[in-house]
């Protein structure tokens, strides 16, 4: 047991130098931009760069609408397969990990040539329909994790006797999903929601394929052109992603008390 | 498409109670889950398969498998070659080491903020991927990187010297492991604490030693989740493109790479040749999973 404990230390530390490193090594790099002595000069470049604050916000918008139509399409999915249809659950959860084996540079391609400009459904022919395309191509990708997510809420829950208890009380569907379930999952619902974000704010194959002005192509393009700011950018999304996974973490400890809270 | 509407019509027909009004109730309970099917259908299934179906026509439409055989020329060949093995030896390097710490914060000894710590943090890392973790190793072992610096100023070794470079295998497989290795402590640590501490015990009062115990109960538990993780690693890193493309532009032919600039300015003047490269993308990623299923089926009748 003691040389068992002796090499599980050798394995952290060696994780932990491999992981940690290459952070310091970006942050260190992120403030040499001052010659001779470090400073925040990198971030201040890169904040007030008007650009960034463009993308970035298209990036969060874009995000924003992606869990929004995440929530819209698994939780009501989710449900119903787990109340009257779980027969159908292998089809679904197959369907649901595809985009796992599907690579999204595959998906999108698809899009652009199945909903180009002369095609039936144009959605590549305007803005707001290309905007569309990627809300939709991140829900997609987003798909495994929210309907996970969303499916383990579910079974923590007696979806059965809440659905009979509304019923009688005279609810119908739209209700009992909105205000119902839907508050008995939220915390699941969350998770899955920053998951999503943080996957699609640095995003950068979809983005850059279908012409968005997002902010994986902008950081894509900064690493190409530029030295320092795109250090201190991907310590930015470094934090980013951290404050997202914190978020997941907190909100599952208080899961179980909030779920179960009798309103 | 034609087997899935085949088993749905089949569970459809099966899920109907008997003597009930069938006509009534079957549409508005397939009403439930219609949009996620047109959904799915529309924004998945179909693209994909307008994809598969392109890669064998001609331009003028009609059936050919020259797009499939266009697939074998050297350049082609050569990228799913190097695309194969970056995928598979991160995914091979960071299913083992990611094992290793997962074995370690769990069954290792170690505090418990050490596991929660590394948990949390893989969380992070397993999702820090794309550009930023490009450029996270270019300030590490870059030319002008951290490490790189260091062991030429400290130790006198130039890396680079000594034929390193990050802008190849070693260098993208070394970039990706950053991102398998949380993913796989992130899938297989459940599995790990389903390890149940009865079992252990079970296997000493029989006489078993360590070893024997590791061999005959754990690894064979372990087997499928760790198989699965592996192929998951290995498709994750095949479809990879926004971390190889930030960190070598398009100076390493891998075949997300040589997919991109096919769509962005068809470099191979054959739009359906580029559908024949995704379509060998789906088929490498398929395969890996049917090898998956196949262990799995495999490793389960073992343990039975």
């Amino acid at each position: 047991m003691k040389s068992g404990r002796f090499w599980a230390w050798v394995v952290f530390v060696l994780g932990a130098a491999y992981f940690f490193i290459p952070l310091i090594a970006t942050i260190e790099f992120s403030l040499r931009m001052r010659r001779g002595v470090y400073s925040l000069d990198a971030y201040k470049v890169v904040l007030g760069d008007s650009q960034f604050q463009a993308t970035f916000m298209f990036s969060v918008v874009v995000a924003i609408f992606t869990i929004l139509l995440g929530v819209l399409i698994v939780v009501p999915t989710a449900y119903w397969i787990r109340l009257r249809m779980p027969q159908i659950r292998p089809i679904v959860e197959f369907i649901t990990l595809l985009p796992l084996v599907i690579p999204a540079i595959v998906i999108v391609f698809g899009y652009i040539r199945m909903y180009g400009s002369n095609s039936p459904l144009p959605f590549l022919a305007t803005n707001p329909g290309a905007n569309a395309l990627l809300v939709i191509g991140y829900a997609t990708l987003a798909l495994p994790y929210m309907y996970r997510a969303v499916d383990t809420g579910l079974r923590t829950i007696d979806v059965r006797t809440l659905t009979e208890a509304a019923q009688i009380l005279g609810a119908g569907w739209g209700t009992i999903i909105s205000r119902v379930i839907l508050p008995n999952v939220l915390i699941a619902v969350l998770s899955g929601a920053f998951l999503t974000f943080a996957i699609v704010i640095g995003e950068f194959t979809m983005a850059s394929l279908l012409n968005r002005p997002a902010f994986g192509p902008y950081l894509q393009n900064l690493v190409a052109n530029r030295a320092y700011e795109p250090a201190a950018l991907s310590i930015i999304a470094f934090v980013i992603t951290w404050g997202c996974m914190s978020l997941i973490q907190i909100l599952s400890r208080f899961a179980p008390k909030s779920a179960n809270r009798p309103n | 498409m034609t087997d899935l509407s085949v088993s749905n019509q089949a569970i459809a027909g099966k899920a109907a109670p008997p003597g009930e009004a069938r006509a009534m109730r079957l549409p508005t309970h397939w009403l439930g889950v219609t949009p996620f099917f047109v959904f799915a259908v529309m924004f998945l299934i179909l693209p994909t398969l307008y994809l598969m179906l392109g890669a064998f026509q001609n331009e003028a439409g009609e059936f050919t498998f020259a797009n499939i055989v266009a697939l074998f020329s050297a350049n082609i060949v050569a990228a799913y070659w190097i695309s194969i093995k970056v995928s598979l030896a991160s995914s091979l390097i960071g299913a083992f080491a990611g094992l290793a710490i997962a074995i370690a914060i769990v069954r290792g000894g170690l505090p418990n903020w050490i596991r929660s710590g590394t948990l949390t943090f893989s969380g992070v890392a397993s999702n820090f991927a794309g550009v930023p973790l490009a450029f996270a190793f270019i300030a590490t072992l870059g030319r002008l990187g951290l490490v790189t610096v260091l062991l030429n100023t400290l130790v006198g070794f130039n890396i680079y010297a000594h034929g390193f470079n990050l802008l190849s295998f070693w260098g993208l497989t070394i970039t990706y492991v950053y991102f398998q290795i949380p993913l796989m402590v992130v899938i297989i640590v459940p599995a790990i604490d389903g390890l149940k501490r009865e079992w252990g015990e079970a296997a000493a009062t029989l006489g078993a030693t360590q070893a024997q115990y590791w061999r005959l109960v754990v690894i064979p538990v372990l087997w499928p989740s760790f198989l699965g993780t592996v192929i998951l690693l290995f498709a994750n890193a095949f479809g990879a493109i926004a971390t190889a493309y930030a960190l070598t532009g398009s100076s390493l032919n891998i075949v997300p790479i040589l997919l991109y600039a096919q769509i962005r300015g068809d470099v191979l003047h054959n739009a359906h040749l580029g559908y024949a490269i995704a379509f060998g993308m789906i088929v490498i990623t398929g395969l890996a999973n049917i090898f998956y299923i196949w262990f799995r089926t495999r490793s389960e009748r073992w343990l039975k």
